[in-house]
C-alpha cells in the first residue's frame, strides 16, 4: 500500500475501475442508467456514501472487532444512505422519485462494502476518504458511459434535452425500446468491458484452464 | 496509541481504547455505541428534514392538480393558483359531500384506503388496488362568477409494475374528459412511462365517459370500439399491460364503484 493519494483516486477510473475491472455493483449499473439525470445523481450518491463510509470505518479500524465487524461497517453505510436519501427527498423531490427504491439499495452495493473492507480497515482515513472517493468517481464514469449510450439511442436526448427527435413526438427518429430496458446494461456494460480490455491488455484475466491440444494417432 | 508495547495507557478510557477490540466487552461496547450514535444522526436528519419534505410531497400534489385542470404555468405561485381549487371529501358510495365529518385540507384519502374502518375491500377489482376508501379528497374549480367549471378527481389502479396515481378532470358536465394525468408510478421509462408524455395526455382532452344511453364507454385500446371515437384513447405503443392497466382504472372510478353516483348527482344538478 504504497500509492500516492493521487493514485487511489485516479486508479479506480480507468486501471482498476469497480465495474469493468472488479465487475461489482452492476444491479444499480443496470437500474439507473436509462436517465443520465438519474446516472448523475445516483453516481453523486454512491461517491459520498463510499467516500464518508470508507472514512468513518477507517477512523474506527483499531476498535471495530473482528466478530462483529461486517455489521458495524453495515450500520455505518445504512447510516450515510439514509441520510443521502433524506436530502434527496426533502432537496431534489422529483429525482428523488424516479430513483425511489434505488438509492435505499446503495446499502446492498458491493463496490461501498467492497472498499470497506478491503481498503478502510487497513488504511488511514484520508487515505480511505480518497480510495472511496476514487471508486465512487469509477462507478459514476461508467454509469455516465452507459447512460448516455442508453439515453440517446433509447429515448432521443441527453439530460431530458432532446437530441434526436423521436417519431413520438412528430420527429424522424424511431427510439431502440430495448436500450431502456435493464438488460440492454449488459450489453453495454460488457462492450465497455471489452474497450477497456482492448486499450489496456493487462486487464485481460488469465485463463484459468486450457483446452488441451490432443494429436491423433 | 501510538505504541501501547513501550507506554503504559494511563487512565480509564486509554486503557479501554489500547484494549484489544475482540473482548466481549469491548464487542458490546463498540455495537452499542455505534447503533446510538447512527440512529440519533439518522433520526436528527429525519426529523429536521420532515417539514420541507413533506412541503414538496403537498406541492408536488398540487402541482399536478393544476395541470391536469390546465391552469399550471411554469414559474406560477402554485400555492396561490391551488386556492381557487375547493376541496371536499367525498362519500363516493352516497356520491355526496362529507366535509361535515373530515377536514378536506387534511383527509388523506390513501392511507384512508388501508384503514379498515374508513375503507372495503373489493371483490370485483379491476384496477388491482385490493381495497377502496369510502371517502376521496376532489377538487372543484369554479369561474369568477361561480359556477363550477372542472370537476377533479384522484384515481389510481396497478398498471405493469407500480401502481398509478393520478387525476381526471371533467368538465361541469360530468361527462366530457378535460385531461388525465399520473403524479406517481413506476411504469417502463420509454414504454409503460409514456403516460407521462404529453401527447398522449392530450388525446384524452374532449373524450367522453358515458353515450347518450348514459353506459360507461369510455376505453384505451389498440383500435377504436364500435362505440366511436369520442369514447377511445389509442393505447401506448410497446406498453401494452400499462394500457390495460389504465383502461381498467379509469373504467373502474368512473364505474359506479367509484364515482359513479357522485357524477350522476352531478348531471342531475343535485349538488
Amino acid at each position: 500500500m504504497s500509492q500516492t493519494k493521487k493514485e487511489l483516486l485516479i486508479d479506480p477510473l480507468v486501471d482498476n475501475n469497480p465495474i469493468t475491472l472488479q465487475v461489482l455493483g452492476i444491479c444499480s449499473a443496470l437500474a439507473v442508467t436509462s436517465s443520465l439525470q438519474v446516472a448523475f445523481v445516483m453516481a453523486l450518491a454512491v461517491t459520498f456514501v463510499t467516500g464518508f463510509a470508507s472514512m468513518f470505518i477507517s477512523m474506527l479500524r483499531n476498535q471495530i472487532p473482528g466478530s462483529i465487524r461486517i455489521i458495524v461497517q453495515m450500520v455505518i453505510i445504512a447510516s450515510l444512505v439514509i441520510l443521502v436519501d433524506q436530502i434527496l427527498k426533502a432537496y431534489a423531490f422529483q429525482i428523488s422519485k424516479t430513483l425511489s427504491v434505488f438509492v435505499g439499495l446503495i446499502i446492498t452495493n458491493c463496490i461501498v462494502m467492497g472498499r470497506a473492507e478491503a481498503f478502510a480497515m487497513k488504511n488511514p482515513p484520508i487515505a480511505s476518504f480518497i480510495d472511496g472517493v476514487g471508486n465512487g468517481l469509477g462507478y459514476g464514469l461508467i454509469l455516465m458511459l452507459v447512460g448516455f449510450i442508453r439515453e440517446l439511442f433509447g429515448s432521443g436526448s441527453l439530460f431530458g434535452v432532446t437530441i434526436l427527435q423521436t417519431v413520438n413526438n412528430g420527429g424522424w427518429y424511431v427510439p431502440n425500446g430495448l436500450l431502456l430496458l435493464p438488460p440492454s446494461a449488459f450489453f453495454v456494460i460488457g462492450l465497455l468491458i471489452w474497450a477497456f480490455r482492448t486499450w489496456k491488455p493487462n486487464q485481460v484475466e488469465e485463463r484459468e484452464y486450457k483446452i488441451q491440444q490432443v494429436e491423433a494417432h | 496509541m501510538s505504541d501501547p508495547q513501550s507506554q503504559e495507557p494511563k487512565g480509564a478510557i486509554a486503557k479501554f481504547l489500547a484494549a484489544s477490540p475482540d473482548s466481549v466487552g469491548k464487542t458490546i461496547f463498540v455495537a452499542v455505541a455505534v447503533c446510538l450514535v447512527a440512529s440519533m444522526v439518522v433520526s436528527a436528519a429525519a426529523v429536521s428534514l420532515r417539514p420541507v419534505q413533506e412541503a414538496n410531497k403537498l406541492k408536488d400534489k398540487q402541482v399536478n392538480v393544476l395541470q391536469v385542470a390546465g391552469v399550471y404555468e411554469p414559474g406560477i405561485n402554485v400555492t396561490e393558483a391551488f386556492a381557487a381549487f375547493e376541496p371536499h371529501v367525498l362519500d363516493l358510495a352516497a356520491g355526496d359531500f362529507v366535509d361535515d365529518q373530515f377536514d378536506p385540507a387534511t383527509f388523506d384519502d390513501i392511507a384512508a384506503a388501508s384503514d379498515p374502518e374508513l375503507s372495503v375491500a373489493l371483490d370485483d377489482d379491476p384496477a388491482g388496488i385490493g381495497r377502496k376508501a369510502k371517502y376521496r379528497v376532489i377538487y372543484l374549480l369554479r369561474d369568477d362568477a361561480g359556477d363550477l367549471e372542472k370537476v377533479i378527481l384522484p384515481l389510481h389502479g396497478y398498471g405493469l409494475w407500480s401502481t398509478l396515481y393520478g387525476f381526471i378532470a371533467l368538465e361541469n358536465n360530468g361527462n366530457d374528459i378535460y385531461g388525465l394525468q399520473f403524479y406517481q408510478h413506476g411504469e417502463t421509462p420509454g414504454l409503460g412511462a409514456e403516460v407521462d408524455n404529453p401527447r398522449w395526455k392530450a388525446l384524452w382532452n374532449g373524450k367522453k365517459l358515458r353515450d347518450d344511453a348514459g353506459d360507461l364507454q369510455i376505453t384505451v385500446a389498440k383500435s377504436q370500439p364500435a362505440a366511436g371515437a369520442d369514447f377511445y384513447v389509442d393505447a401506448l405503443a410497446g406498453a401494452t399491460l400499462t394500457s390495460v392497466g389504465v383502461d381498467n382504472l379509469v373504467k373502474f372510478w368512473m364505474g359506479d364503484a367509484g364515482y359513479g353516483p357522485f357524477l350522476a348527482k352531478l348531471q342531475a344538478g343535485d349538488l
